[in-house]
């Protein structure tokens, strides 16, 4: 695979969509998790779905890098359909190679971090540039080096992640998805697992993030950090989007009646 | 006696300990890749190739080794009409016994099926997270699988495959059966010439001590190595000599430390 320069991603020229979600469906067994779910993110913005468990939001944006099959709707990222190819009037599920390509472009953080164990923090962050991308590894080590700077943690580039508090996990999470210089980044509850103190740290390098102007989908209850560094507020409950808005439309007056109820709870 | 056979074994004596361990090691070797294709394909997208899997531990842990040997040495060119185990194998500098590629053979797949639930279980230890951050960082299958979850199910394979290969050790002992002049083959026949029972068997079961001591030793260093790199604090050499020496009392020492 060719190295690819794109930053911020290239998006669609028109519209500057990096993420287009259309009608997406999925259901686990007879559960309908997801039932019928439409969004579009633009470059530069950071996205915040917010709802109660249960409501869909974690398999929605784990169906954005396919991780998870839709069984209906599709998405596309920067005009690319993800996961599936257009075959007549179907989609058929596309192959294992093109999934993969595909996947280079979209970054994901998860709730358990997920570094890998054996690999010490700058390995981890090189690891995918370097045997994925083929990118040479000297360069790909002196810019993974700076990303870890960038996350506050140069000091621990040959530390384990077992060593490793979970914030600075996170951390080093976040810079392995940089890494990839992806279009957009996905973010699963980010700091769920983490302890209260250790929330902050992970929370300041999101921000600056946010602000930077990399595409971030976030979902999370951190409402401090959706009021502080999100474009947009999705509230998603029993599988569809309910209401969005500015962070100021939803903390200050919020419509729906369900929306009032969560946030209540919560804030 | 006992102490010269122990002491002083003769030249067939040692021609007949490497048969033994070359056998072992080669048949342990095969096991291995054996039993990693037939974990992979066990979880495979296709099901002919799952049912291939299931079929082949099936068989071969259903049935006695001893079967197995003397059905691959014997059956064979009877069942498939060709000669597919040669009187010997010629292998440029060196050539194999039929009797001894025979053993090997059997002795190897018959691993396979063994070894096939220990790499699955390793495997199946590992966080499915491991794969879906590596998938989402753009790695297939196979890579992913290669650079992320194989090396750390190598810790969780790695101590059993080594009970597996001290038994695979004493287990080549069967195939002086179908002819082949390994370590128990030399007693058994230097008991018929000499009658002598105790003497030349309590001398082979020294010398499988030996091997098998020899190899507690080259584990507990492999297993320290893989432990090096997922720990920041790491266990002395003592203290994984008694890990492999005994469980409970490195248990015992661990928790005292």
């Amino acid at each position: 695979m060719e190295p690819r320069d794109r930053l911020v991603g290239t998006g669609d020229p028109m519209t500057d969509v990096v993420m287009r979600a259309e009608d997406v469906r999925k259901r686990f067994g007879r559960l309908e998790v997801l039932k019928g779910v439409s969004l579009d993110v633009t470059q530069r913005e950071t996205i915040c779905i917010i709802g109660p468990s249960g409501s869909g939001k974690t398999t929605f944006i784990r169906c954005i890098n396919h991780l998870e099959k839709i069984d209906g709707g599709r998405i596309t990222v920067n005009g690319h359909l993800i996961g599936y190819r257009q075959k007549g009037e179907r989609l058929v599920e596309d192959s294992e190679k093109s999934i993969a390509r595909q996947r280079t472009q979209i970054g994901m953080v998860f709730q358990r971090f997920n570094l890998f164990p054996h690999k010490t923090a700058l390995e981890n962050v090189v690891e995918a540039p370097v045997h994925v991308l083929g990118r040479d590894k000297d360069e790909a080590t002196a810019e993974g080096v700076a990303l870890l700077t960038r996350v506050g943690l140069r000091d621990k580039c040959d530390t384990y992640p077992g060593k490793l508090s979970g914030g600075q996990q996170q951390r080093v999470a976040i810079a392995r998805s940089l890494a990839m210089k992806p279009a957009l980044i996905l973010f699963d509850e980010p700091t769920s697992a983490l302890d209260p103190e250790v929330t902050g740290e992970v929370l300041a390098v999101m921000e600056e993030l946010a602000h930077e102007g990399m595409t971030m989908i976030v979902v999370t209850h951190e409402m401090g950090f959706a009021r502080e560094a999100a474009d947009r507020v999705v509230m998603m409950d029993e599988g569809v989007i309910i209401e969005e808005g500015t962070p100021e439309h939803f903390f200050e007056a919020p419509e729906h009646e369900r929306t009032k109820q969560f946030l209540s709870k919560i804030l | 006696m006992v102490w010269v056979r122990i002491a002083h074994p003769d030249h067939a004596f040692f021609r007949a300990l490497y048969t033994t361990v070359y056998m072992a090691v080669i048949a342990q070797f095969m096991g291995v890749v054996l039993g990693l294709i037939a974990a992979l394909m066990r979880s495979s997208r296709l099901a002919p190739l799952r049912w291939l899997s299931g079929l082949y531990i099936w068989i071969f842990r259903g049935t006695p080794l001893l079967v197995q040997i003397f059905f691959i040495y014997y059956g064979t060119n009877e069942l498939f009409g060709v000669n597919i185990i040669p009187n010997t194998l010629h292998l440029g500098l060196f050539s194999l016994d039929g009797a001894v590629l025979a053993g090997i053979l059997a002795l190897g797949i018959n691993e396979g099926a063994y070894m096939r639930e220990i790499i699955r279980a390793g495997i199946d230890s590992i966080d499915k997270g491991q794969m879906e951050a590596a998938k989402s960082l753009g790695m297939r299958y196979g890579l992913a699988m290669r650079r992320i979850v194989l090396p750390q199910a190598a810790r969780v394979i790695v101590p059993p495959l080594g009970n597996e290969f001290n038994n695979m050790l004493k287990t080549t002992s069967l195939v002086f059966t179908i002819g082949v002049y390994e370590m128990f083959a030399d007693a058994e026949i230097g008991y018929s010439n000499s009658f002598l029972p105790a003497e030349y068997f309590l001398g082979v079961a020294f010398w499988y001590l030996v091997l098998t001591t020899v190899w507690a030793f080259i584990q507990a260093a492999i297993e320290r190595k893989l432990a090096a790199s997922e720990r920041g604090e790491e266990l002395s050499f003592i203290e994984r000599m008694q890990a492999a020496w005994n469980p409970a009392t490195a248990w015992w020492a661990r928790g005292t430390r």
